[in-house]
């Protein structure tokens, strides 16, 4: 889409990230030691560890993926709230208070606690420092795509700049600067996608989402032999036609723009609907709905195309209820935007064509995951695999699980836990009316819905626009920053510790090689959140939890509640569970399209891979257990 | 050098096997309506679309309802904890009278 700058979300943004940098420099004196550095020394209070948990928890995936991903396929993208908060069960009931009893920093302490074996902390470590750069390279996406409108740079710009101020925040600071940053960041998300969600009940809904909203053409045709002869317009010419994605669209000329339009069969006839193009020619040259950048003629869409209100079809709600908002949409009719890419005489062709839906259909599962029309028993499997990842990933995730150790105690650990279902699940909740306000209020740039959240917040005003877009870039900060934590820990902690048993590692130079690893992490995560942009962070997020559900689960619950498991059995258990979902995703569907091969050849078909990683994961440490028992 | 644990504290076994004795049966109870959800919406998806109160269907009316019943557990769970562990701090501060004080806590 094209952008422009504003200049109080510039401000916004500006006292952020001088607030940030000046918390990280004034805790950067309490870090000097491991304890300060790494578990901010094991005094935050539960409330603040609580919120400090919902912030680093509620990520660009959670603001942007999810928010983005309800506005373009509905009720899935809400599949995803459901995942994440549930797996916070698990996290509650089985596996705060124990970990907490069993670790000091990291989650390699409590895997190791009873067998002093250093392989599993090496293994752990490895673990972490995958998980960690999985779950980073969404919110670097996440970044790249906030700071475009934000600041009018391009996306690498942005990733560059939240990579470098993290770094800064980790290197100088640690852990106690990051849970402060994680809190005033999850506070104000909440309270102000609460704000949000309280605008869009009070506008209600529209067929017009706004007066700018661009009024999509429709032209009557006629058709001789299968090809459009003539349009009904004047000025018109036919310049080609073309199928895509099981679809006939044709190419007209009018004023010396050429663009394209979908073909429909109409009780009046052919029509063509306006569609949304972005093409790259042949020349090197990049034209929007035919024309270049500067002509403004690419537009945010997503509309409602018939509004019902107790059966009878009206022109707009004026303020609503939250239930009834629901239900009206569930009765109404909403107009999607679906892509396709084709290439056409040398210029390579990305095109979003309208797609009227039945508002039963968008609330209900089925628009992303193939679980109904359209379904085969492995997309059935890919969906099961995925919300099995979200289940058991999140009390798996090296971050979540190193703020257990931010705490005094069990009991604090489990209360912060609680907090953080609470302020999570209250925020899930808003994400449904994000998503689909950002759906019917003609605010979705269909080439990246990842900016729907704060680009609804726009059509209610440039100043909940820089505030939702400064506290989107605090959310990335504050995951970014709790991650980057975690993987330096589990370097300078874990791995070092069994990579250098025998030679003795002072407390200050522990957190050097912290700080180094922060910066190293850092700079990989800058690269892979270019290499990944435009992906949809949900969907990315959902490897993370996979990778971190297949090596890290099994081990920790097997560890709690199986007594005969053995330092090598957990060391099988991490290996093999890490290494088989990060090979599934590696030749799985998505990833092959980002090699630029077909993706129908993939091995396994399968893009989430828990419901084998996991099975595997644990079969590995009850067999390699029960063969190393002591005698 | 090698250190200890970032804070130092102490909590009876009986404490620790009940909350592991609580949790697990939270959990098997979540995880059971979990399933329930995730199965429906992978072989009945079309059910979802029943309406079931407040005018909202069954995808939303559980999807919220999942996330209502884990604050609701959740607050459940730590009740049942904290009920517990005040008895233990109660019988610690009175020893004397009390059939079966805690014993030598665990660190």
């Amino acid at each position: 889409m094209i952008y422009t700058p504003s200049i109080l979300a510039t401000i916004l943004f500006s006292i952020i990230v001088v607030t940030v940098l000046g918390l990280s420099i004034y805790f950067a004196r309490q870090s000097s030691s491991s304890k300060g550095y790494f578990a901010a020394g094991g005094t935050i209070p539960w409330g603040v560890n609580g919120i400090a948990f919902a912030g680093d928890y509620l990520s660009a995936a959670s603001f942007l993926g999810i928010c983005g991903m309800i506005a373009v396929a509905g009720y899935d993208g809400f599949l995803y709230s459901i995942g994440y908060l549930a797996g916070w069960i698990v996290a509650l009931f089985v596996i705060a208070e124990p970990l907490k009893r069993l670790g000091k920093f990291t989650f390699a302490d409590a895997l190791d606690a009873r067998f002093n074996y250093p392989a599993i902390r090496l293994i752990a470590g490895i673990s972490t420092l995958v998980v960690s750069i999985f779950y980073l390279i969404p919110q670097m996406v996440g970044a790249g795509a906030l700071v475009t409108p934000l600041l009018g740079f391009p996306h690498w710009v942005g990733v560059v700049f939240v990579g470098g101020i993290v770094i800064f925040i980790v290197a100088t600071a640690g852990m106690k600067a990051t849970t402060y940053v994680q809190f005033i960041k999850g506070t104000l998300l909440i309270v102000f996608s609460l704000v949000l969600v309280i605008s869009i009940l009070n506008k209600g809904l529209s067929t017009t989402p706004s007066d700018s909203y661009h009024e999509f053409a429709v032209l009557t045709a006629e058709a001789v032999d299968g090809r459009i002869v003539s349009i009904d317009q004047p000025g018109y010419t036919v310049v080609g036609e073309t199928e895509a994605g099981g679809r006939q669209f044709v190419k007209l000329e009018n004023g010396g723009v050429e663009r394209w339009w979908l073909i429909q069969d109409s009780s009046e006839g052919l029509q063509l609907t306006e569609t949304l193009t972005v093409t790259a020619t042949d020349d090197g040259r990049t034209l929007y709905n035919g024309q270049p950048k500067e002509a403004e003629a690419f537009y945010p869409v997503g509309h409602m195309s018939k509004l019902i209100v107790n059966g009878e079809e009206v022109d707009a709600t004026g303020p609503i209820g939250p239930f009834k908002y629901i239900e009206t949409i569930e009765e109404s009719e909403v107009v999607r935007f679906i892509g396709t890419i084709f290439a056409f005489e040398g210029d390579s062709v990305s095109l979003w064509y309208q797609e009227p839906t039945a508002g039963s259909e968008v609330m209900r599962p089925g628009l992303k995951f193939k679980v109904d029309e359209g379904s085969t028993p492995l997309s059935k499997i890919n969906f099961v695999s995925l919300m099995v990842a979200l289940f058991f990933g999140t009390s798996a995730l090296p971050h979540v699980l190193i703020r257990y150790y931010t705490v005094p105690s069990p009991k604090d650990a489990r209360k912060s836990t609680i907090l953080a279902i609470a302020a999570i699940g209250f925020f899930y909740i808003l994400t449904m009316y994000i998503g689909f306000g950002a759906m019917v209020n003609g605010v979705i740039d269909v080439q990246s819905d990842n900016m729907s959240a704060p680009l609804l917040a726009k059509a209610f005003g440039v100043f909940l626009f820089a505030v939702i877009s400064a506290v989107a870039f605090a959310t990335v900060l504050g995951t970014v920053s709790g991650l980057i934590v975690a993987s330096s820990g589990a370097v300078a902690h874990d791995m070092m510790k069994s990579l250098f048993r025998r030679r003795k590692i002072s407390d200050e130079t522990r957190v050097i090689i912290g700080k180094v690893s922060a910066v190293t992490v850092g700079v990989i995560a800058i690269l892979l959140g270019i290499v990944f942009k435009g992906m949809n962070v949900s969907f990315l997020v959902g490897w993370a939890f996979s990778i971190a559900a297949s090596a890290n689960f099994p081990a920790i619950i097997m560890l709690l509640f199986w007594k005969k498991t053995t330092a090598k059995g957990i060391v099988a258990s991490v290996l093999v569970g890490m290494t088989s979902a990060l090979g599934i995703i590696l030749i799985s569907p998505s990833m092959l399209v980002k090699y630029g091969m077909d993706p129908a050849n993939a091995l396994i078909g399968l893009d989430n891979p828990a419901i084998i990683s996991i099975p595997l994961s644990f079969l590995a440490l009850f067999i390699v257990s029960l063969m190393t028992q002591k005698k | 050098m090698e250190h200890g644990p970032a804070v130092e504290y102490e909590e009876h076994q009986d404490i620790s096997d009940y909350k592991t004795k609580i949790g697990i049966r939270f959990f098997a109870i979540y995880s059971i309506v979990f399933a329930g959800f995730v199965l429906i919406n992978t072989f009945a998806p079309q059910l979802m679309k029943v309406k079931v109160i407040l005018g909202l269907n069954l995808a939303v009316t559980y999807g919220f309802g999942l996330i209502l019943a884990a604050i609701i557990m959740g607050l459940a769970y730590n009740a049942a904890c904290t009920k517990k562990e005040r008895e233990y701090e109660q019988k610690a501060k009175n020893p004397a009278g009390s059939g079966n004080a805690p014993e030598g806590g665990r660190k």
